[in-house]
Order: structure tokens, then sequence, then C-alpha cells
């Protein structure tokens, strides 16, 4: 089956393997960031911070890929001063499809991190600090390795999203083959022309491999880490 | 090593006050006990000496040094917690060498310090493990070791014994005085557990909703508790309490009975009177002899180094403990006498007015 694949599906995987591992990885400090401040920070604008998160959530993906044409397009404004400074253009690149992504597996990638900081016994921090570590060592030192699991989980959530996104990707920066067509993408294409059933069967048990891989790594990395954290 | 000062403490959460004023003055090298029941402010009283709660008012001062806004890691303190906060992803080497490795002390001093608290705590052959493969004594042993190590100017125990069963807390109990007596060093400990309180103090802090009832050494809170609440909280069996109302012969309980007192107390004849009296301080008596309190037995329990009844006075269930063994059984009518000059009189507001 494998030698089966043409060229072009061939680029799809790649490209939504990159696509995910890019949105993943591009996510994960800003999601600790954010978990962290919406746990832990006390300040004006907290609530509207966490709707903000969870939108891409509720919202229908559509809905967030063209607001990501609207303000990430070549004539958005966002877009416009990456293309004009920074010569970025997101819109109908991969690195578009890779914001996209990672902008809706965001709030899943907050969730597992904040899930897990809550469940951090507040006494081990504190402890820390009468030890002599300010707050800086107290979080490298002892919440970051107590939350690792939570983390773990987020990425691979994250990830799943990524390989799994559609709506939003396809709006932002369409199907191009070769740049932006990811699996679901070329799934899509395949069930639209006749005789591309056994292209999209093709790809679906790809696709598939590559989820249950995922979760198989993550299962057993956050098997490791529980068993490291175990308190007992 | 240091003196501790706590000067006007208050704390309040929001609108709540948990702490409504507190004084303490802790000497160098003493080992002070706040004691209380639960939700006195014994525990956030303690976190604030730590640093980890803030003060609405008032002052501390470890030595010298006013600390009220100083963060915990710059107070020369070490806290060992009930729940031993040890982390779960360092072995016991690391977790006791946690504050050295904080400082960027050198690898070799790191592991002489380590092993030489870990030799004082018999956690030698433990170094290598993580705190899930130690028992409960073990683990309480690595948390005062990671505080040993640090080598504070105080250290302050919340109720470490807690989570530990009883024969377990006895033991630690001995090991935590005899620690202190080595190191000498200033202790602040926090527990609800009186007898914890009167077997390892210098010095009792009792506190009871947000204040200091009594401060004291163990057996001064004993034999001459400042109120009501200290007295019915220092010692187990707690101490009896008869309502009853000062008359020109004695004290005349509900049902008519007048004890008789030795001495005249600063009380008005028909005020309203608590009398009290440790279990340990009645003795029996034939059944009718004047002045003794008539009682019915409910409940037997010989320990074998005593006897503790339970029995029906007049006033209510009162608690007997007995030196010697006796052979009464539940529904034997008996009559107690009070010791001479063992007994303590409360008026309406819980104040000890007289002792006799």
């Amino acid at each position: 089956m494998i030698q089966g694949l043409s060229a072009e599906e061939w680029a799809a995987v790649g490209i939504s393997l990159k696509v995910a591992v890019t949105a993943m990885l591009v996510s994960l400090l800003p999601g600790l960031v954010i978990a962290v401040a919406l746990e832990r920070g006390r300040f004006w604008g907290r609530q509207a911070l966490d709707i903000l998160v969870h939108l891409p959530l509720v919202l229908p993906p559509v809905v967030v890929g063209y607001l990501l044409l609207l303000g990430f397009g070549r004539k958005g404004p966002i877009g416009a001063f990456l293309a004009d400074h920074l010569g970025i253009v997101l819109s109908f690149r991969w690195t578009g499809a890779a914001l996209a992504c990672a902008i809706m597996g965001f709030p899943l990638l907050v969730r597992a991190i904040r899930l897990s900081l809550d469940s951090v016994d507040r006494k081990l921090e504190d402890a820390a600090g009468t030890l002599g570590a300010n707050p800086a060592w107290v979080f490298v030192c002892v919440t970051l390795p107590l939350i690792l699991p939570g983390i773990f989980a987020g990425m691979v959530l994250s990830f799943a999203k990524a390989m799994g996104e559609f709506g939003a990707t396809i709006t932002f920066v369409s199907n191009i083959p070769g740049e932006t067509q990811t699996l679901p993408s070329a799934i899509y294409t395949f069930t639209q022309i006749p005789g591309g059933e056994s292209g999209a069967l093709r790809l679906t048990l790809i696709s598939l491999l590559i989820s249950v891989s995922a979760l198989a790594v993550s299962e057993w990395m956050a098997r490791r880490v529980r068993q490291r954290l175990s308190a007992r | 090593m240091a003196t501790v000062s706590i000067r006007d403490i208050r704390k309040s959460f929001g609108p709540v006050s948990i702490i409504k004023g507190v004084d303490v003055d802790i000497a160098d090298g003493e080992f002070v006990i706040l004691v209380g029941p639960s939700g006195c402010g014994k525990s956030t009283l303690l976190r604030m000496i730590a640093g980890l709660e803030d003060v609405t008012s008032g002052e501390i001062r470890i030595g010298d040094r006013l600390i009220n806004d100083v963060p915990p890691k710059d107070r020369d303190i070490a806290m060992v917690f009930q729940s031993y906060a040890l982390y779960p992803h360092m072995t016991v080497a690391e977790n006791m060498g946690f504050s050295l490795r904080l400082k960027g002390t050198s690898k070799a001093e790191q592991a002489t310090r380590v092993g030489a608290a870990a030799a004082s705590l018999g956690l030698t052959p433990l170094l290598d493990r993580y705190p899930r493969q130690l028992s409960g004594g073990q683990r309480q042993r690595v948390a005062m070791g990671r505080a040993i190590v640090r080598d504070p100017q105080v250290f302050l125990f919340d109720e470490p014994l807690s989570n530990l069963d009883a024969k377990l807390r006895v033991a630690m109990r001995a090991e935590i005085k005899e620690l202190h007596h080595r190191l000498k060093t200033t202790t602040v400990y926090v527990t609800h557990d009186q007898i914890e309180a009167m077997t390892m103090a210098d010095k009792i802090v009792v506190m009871h909703d947000g204040i200091v009832e009594q401060i004291g050494a163990p057996l001064d809170l004993y034999d001459s508790p400042a109120n009501r609440f200290v007295a019915g909280f220092i010692g187990s069996p707690a101490m009896n309490f008869v309502e009853g109302t000062m008359t020109e012969e004695g004290l005349s309980l509900p049902s008519g009975t007048i004890l008789p007192l030795h001495q005249r107390p600063p009380a008005a004849v028909g005020s309203a009177l608590t009398y009290g009296i440790r279990p340990e301080h009645l003795q029996l008596a034939p059944v009718g002899t004047p002045g003794a309190i008539p009682a019915v037995v409910t409940v037997v329990e010989p320990s074998g180094l005593d006897t503790t009844l339970i029995v029906k006075a007049e006033g209510g269930p009162m608690t007997v403990v007995l030196r010697e063994r006796v052979s009464l059984r539940p529904g034997d009518a008996i009559a107690l006498r009070p010791v001479a000059n063992q007994s303590h009189l409360f008026d309406a507001a819980g104040l000890r007015i007289a002792s006799l």
C-alpha cells in the first residue's frame, strides 16, 4: 500500500507532518505562559483572555480561517505588516496552515497544562520558597517537572488536532498540492473526483497510522513520567 | 539562631478576620508550640512567619530584622510540612540537598552536609531512593533532613506528625525533641494535638478563634489555666466542668449537693460559676459522704496503667482516672470526692477566678 502512494500523496503526508509538528512546537511556549497566567495570575482582563483562548474551540473552523485570512492575509493589517517588514507571508503557504492549526489546537494545549497546574501540590512550591528558591527557580525546579505529564498531553492533543484540522486551514491557505495540501484536504480532494476512492482510502489508513502512533507514544511517555512523579 | 518576635499580628482574608491581634515572643533556641483547635489561626500564623501569607497588619521580626515584606527565600527559615512536600522527581539525597543546590554550594560540600544530616537521621541507606519508595516515617525524616541541611535560623513545623500512625508519632515526637536538644535552633511548631504540645514544648501558645488564650510552660498551663478554654483544651482526658451557683456554704450544684469550698472565692453569693476539676483529682468515697458528688458508673476503661471511669453525675457526664485497679461495673452508684487544692472556679465569662 505504501508503495502505491503517488508523489502528490507523499507530499500531503509530508506537509501534514511538517504543519502539525510546527504548530505543536510554536504553540508550546505561548501555551505554557498563558496557561500559567490563567491558572495562577490575577490581572485585569484575565476573563477576557480566557474566553479568547477558548474561542477556537467553539467557533466554526471556517470562521477562524476567515478571520485569519482577514488579519493575516496579504492585505490584512498583520499580514501586510509581516510581509512588508519581516518578509513573512502566511496566506497560501504551509506556514499559514501551521498558524491555523496552532490556533485551533491552542485551547486544547492550554487546558491540558492548566489541569496539571491545578493538580500541583502548592506545598511543594511553598517548600521550595522556604528553602531559598526565588519564584523563577521554583517554577523551573519544581513546577515544571511536576506538570510535564500535562505538557506532553497538551502537545499530543495539539499535534492530533493539527493532523485533523481542515476547515480553518482550507479557508486560510486553500488546498494547493505540494504547498498547503494536508492529509485531510487531500482526502477531501480525492472524494470530490471520480475514481478517487482508493486514494482517499490509502490516505485515510496513513492518517489512522500516524494518529495511533502518536497516541501510543504519548501514552508511553505519560506512563513513564507518572511513574517518576508518583508520590507514593 | 535567632529570636522571633510577633507584634499585634492580624490577618484577614477579605472581610473574614482569621488572626485578631497576636503577640508572641520566642527566645533564641526556644521550642515553641502553637496549639489550638482547627480554624484557630495557628497554621496561618506559621505561614506568615514563613512568608507564605501576607501580613495584614502588625510586625514579625526574626532577630532584629523586620521581615513582613521579606520573601520566604530570604528569611533564613526552613519549614517542614504536614504532607512532607518532598519532590517526587528527586532522590532523597537531591531532596535533602535542594537548598544547597540553590545556593550553588560545591558538589563535594553538598555530599558532605547531606551525608552528615542523613547519618544523624538514619537515612544513609536510603539516599538514592525516591520518596515514593519510602514509608511515612522515613519521608518525615527526609523532610526534617532537608530542613536541617538548610541550617536555618528558625525551624518551622506545620503539623509534621499528623499523617503518621499513633506508634510512629510517639517515636518521632521523641526524635524531634532530641533533634532540637542537639541543634538548639529556634523552633516554631504547630499542632492541634495537645499531647504533642505538652510533651515537646518549652513554651506553649494556646490559640482559639484568632487570639492567644494563654502562653506558658506546659505544666503551668496544666496547673493554672487562665480560662475555661485552656482548662478544657489542655489535658487528656479533659477537665470535668460542673455548673453551679455560689452560696454561703459553698458551690451549690443543680440538684442541691453543696460542694464545700476550702476558701472563699472572689465571687458574690448567687453568681453563676463553673467548677473545674481534672479526672485524676477525683477520688472514690463512700456513697453519702458529705461534700462528695454522687454519680453512677456508665463505662469502665482499664488501661493497665490506670483505670478510666466515665460516670453520670448530677452536672452531666464526668471522667475519673484512678491509679488503682477497681472492681466497679456499669450501673454501680459511687461518690466522688475532689482532692483539696486541685480544683478551679471560672466566672460566667470563662475566666479563672480562683483555684482551691
